[in-house]
C-alpha cells in the first residue's frame, strides 16, 4: 500500500512541478464551454436547456487532453520497464497512476463546473446534481482513458488514436451524467442515472487496471 | 546455493530469430559477460532473464524452479539496468533515486539514495535536478539504484556506456564487492570491464544465420516501421 501511495505521490509532484498538465485541462475546460454563448447566442432560455450537456462534452474533451502523457513519458525514458520489474504489481501500478491524473485533471474540473452553470445560467436546482454526476462521472474518464492510453502506446500520432479509441466509450457517461442533472432540473429524480454512473464506476475501478496492465506489458516487450 | 541458469533459449523479435538454444549457467559470486556484434540479441537475452520478454521456447530456472512460476519473486531478485536512464527531469537526483529505493521496500529511502551517489563520486548531483544532469552524471544516477535498492542479480546492459575512465574502474570494484557477497552479475559490453573469472558468453555462437549484415538491417527497417 505504502508503495502505492509513493507511486500516486510522484506522479503528484511530477504533475506539479511541470505545471502545465494541472491547469491546461482545467483551462480548456472553461474555455470550451465559454465559447457557446458566442456560438449559439446570448439567449438564457437557450444556454439554460443545454448547460448540462454543454458542461459534460466540455469536461470528457478536457479530461482527453492529458491522457496521452499518462504513461507516454515513464515509457520513453525506461521508467515504465522498472515500474513492471517493481515488486508493485502492474495492475496497482496503472491504478495509481490513473489516480494520480484522475486529482491533477479531474478534481479541478468538479471545482470549476458550478462556475461555469452560471456562466451558462443553469438552473440552480442542478447545481448539486452536476458536482455529483461529475465526482462519479471524472474518475470513470480517467479510468477508461488509461486503457486506451496504454493500448496506444508508442503508436504513432497516439493522441488522436486515442480520441477515436476512448470518445464512443464515453458516450454512456455522457448520458447519465447529463441525464441526472436535467431530470433535478425538471424536478423528477436523478437517483437511477447516479445510481447508473455509480454501477460503470464500480465496474470500472477494477476492470480497467487489469486491461491497462495487459496493454502495458505488451507495449514493454 | 542458488543457482541461475536458462536452457534452450529461443527468441524471436518480430518474425527475425535472434538465437536459439542458447544455454547459460550462474553460481553466486559469478560473472557473466555477454559478447556479440550488434544485433546479436545481447539486449534481448537481458531482458529474457529479466522477465520483460517472454522466450518463445527455453526455460530459466532459480535453483531448478521455473521463474515463470512465480515471476513477482523473480522480479524482487533482479535489478536491471538499461539503456534508457529513467531520469525524471524535474525531479532531483536524491528524489529520482529514493522513490526506485522505496518501491523496492527500502525502510530509508532517502538515506540510501545519498549513501549511494557517495559511494559513486556523485554526492554533489544530489540536489540537483535531472534535466541539468550530464549523460555520465545520469548513468551514475542510474548505477547508483544497483546499491540503494539492493538484488542478488544485476542485469546490466552496457553500463559503462557514457562514463569516463575513473568511473568505470569504481564500477568495478562495485561489481567485485557484490560479487563478494554472493550477488550475480550479467553485463553486455563493448568497452573492457575487468571481471577477474568472469565467464563469457558469445551470443553469435546462437545465431540462427551467419548473415550478421542482414539481420542488422531487418531490425533497423523494423524499428523505423514501428510507429
Amino acid at each position: 500500500m505504502s508503495r502505492f501511495l509513493r507511486l500516486v505521490a510522484r506522479d503528484l509532484r511530477l504533475a506539479l512541478r511541470q505545471g502545465s498538465d494541472a491547469t491546461i485541462a482545467v483551462m480548456f475546460f472553461v474555455l470550451c464551454v465559454v465559447l457557446f454563448p458566442f456560438g449559439v447566442g446570448p439567449e438564457p432560455n437557450i444556454l439554460a436547456r443545454i448547460a448540462a450537456g454543454v458542461i459534460w462534452v466540455a469536461a470528457l474533451l478536457a479530461s482527453l487532453l492529458s491522457l496521452e502523457r499518462l504513461f507516454q513519458t515513464d515509457y520513453e525514458d525506461g521508467s515504465l520497464e522498472l515500474l513492471s520489474l517493481s515488486s508493485l504489481p502492474l495492475e496497482a501500478t496503472v491504478l495509481a497512476k490513473t489516480l494520480a491524473h484522475w486529482l491533477v485533471t479531474g478534481v479541478p474540473l468538479i471545482v470549476a463546473a458550478p462556475l461555469l452553470a452560471v456562466l451558462l445560467n443553469m438552473d440552480s436546482e442542478g447545481f448539486g446534481v452536476l458536482v455529483l454526476t461529475l465526482t462519479l462521472g471524472t474518475p470513470i474518464l480517467s479510468l477508461i482513458g488509461a486503457i486506451g492510453a496504454a493500448l496506444t502506446l508508442g503508436a504513432r500520432r497516439g493522441g488522436v488514436l486515442l480520441s477515436l479509441l476512448i470518445l464512443p466509450l464515453y458516450i454512456p457517461v455522457l448520458i447519465f451524467g447529463a441525464g441526472a442533472i436535467d431530470a433535478a432540473i425538471n424536478g423528477l429524480t436523478p437517483r437511477p442515472h447516479l445510481l447508473l454512473l455509480a454501477g460503470i464506476l464500480a465496474a470500472a475501478l477494477p476492470l480497467a487496471p487489469w486491461a491497462g496492465a495487459a496493454a502495458l506489458r505488451q507495449a514493454v516487450e | 546455493m542458488p543457482v541461475f541458469a536458462g536452457s534452450e533459449l529461443t527468441c524471436l523479435r518480430g518474425d527475425r530469430l535472434v538465437f536459439t538454444g542458447l544455454e547459460f549457467r550462474i553460481a553466486p559470486g559469478g560473472v557473466l559477460v555477454l559478447l556479440g556484434p550488434n544485433g546479436s540479441g545481447k539486449s534481448s537475452l537481458l531482458r529474457v532473464m529479466a522477465g520483460l520478454l517472454k522466450p518463445l521456447r527455453g526455460t530459466l530456472g532459480w535453483d531448478g524452479v521455473g521463474i515463470a512460476e512465480d515471476p513477482d519473486l523473480h522480479r524482487s531478485r533482479v535489478q536491471y539496468v538499461g539503456h534508457l536512464d529513467a531520469v525524471k527531469p524535474v525531479l532531483t537526483a536524491v528524489e529520482n533515486l529514493a522513490f526506485w529505493a522505496a518501491l523496492a521496500g527500502a525502510a530509508d529511502p532517502a538515506g540510501n539514495a545519498r549513501a549511494a551517489l557517495d559511494r559513486l563520486g556523485v554526492p554533489h548531483i544530489a540536489g540537483v535536478p535531472g534535466r541539468y544532469l550530464s549523460a555520465g552524471q545520469k548513468r551514475r544516477l542510474n548505477l547508483a539504484r544497483l546499491l540503494a535498492a539492493p538484488a542478488t542479480l544485476w542485469l546490466l546492459d552496457e553500463p559503462t556506456v557514457a562514463l569516463d575512465r575513473a568511473a568505470i574502474a569504481l564500477f568495478e570494484g562495485l561489481i567485485a564487492e557484490h560479487r563478494a557477497r554472493g550477488g550475480m552479475v550479467v553485463l553486455s559490453t563493448h568497452t573492457d570491464i575487468a571481471t577477474p573469472g568472469g565467464e563469457e558468453l558469445h551470443l553469435d555462437d546462437f545465431t540462427p544465420y551467419a548473415d550478421d549484415e542482414e539481420a542488422g538491417d531487418e531490425e533497423y527497417e523494423e524499428e523505423g516501421a514501428a510507429p
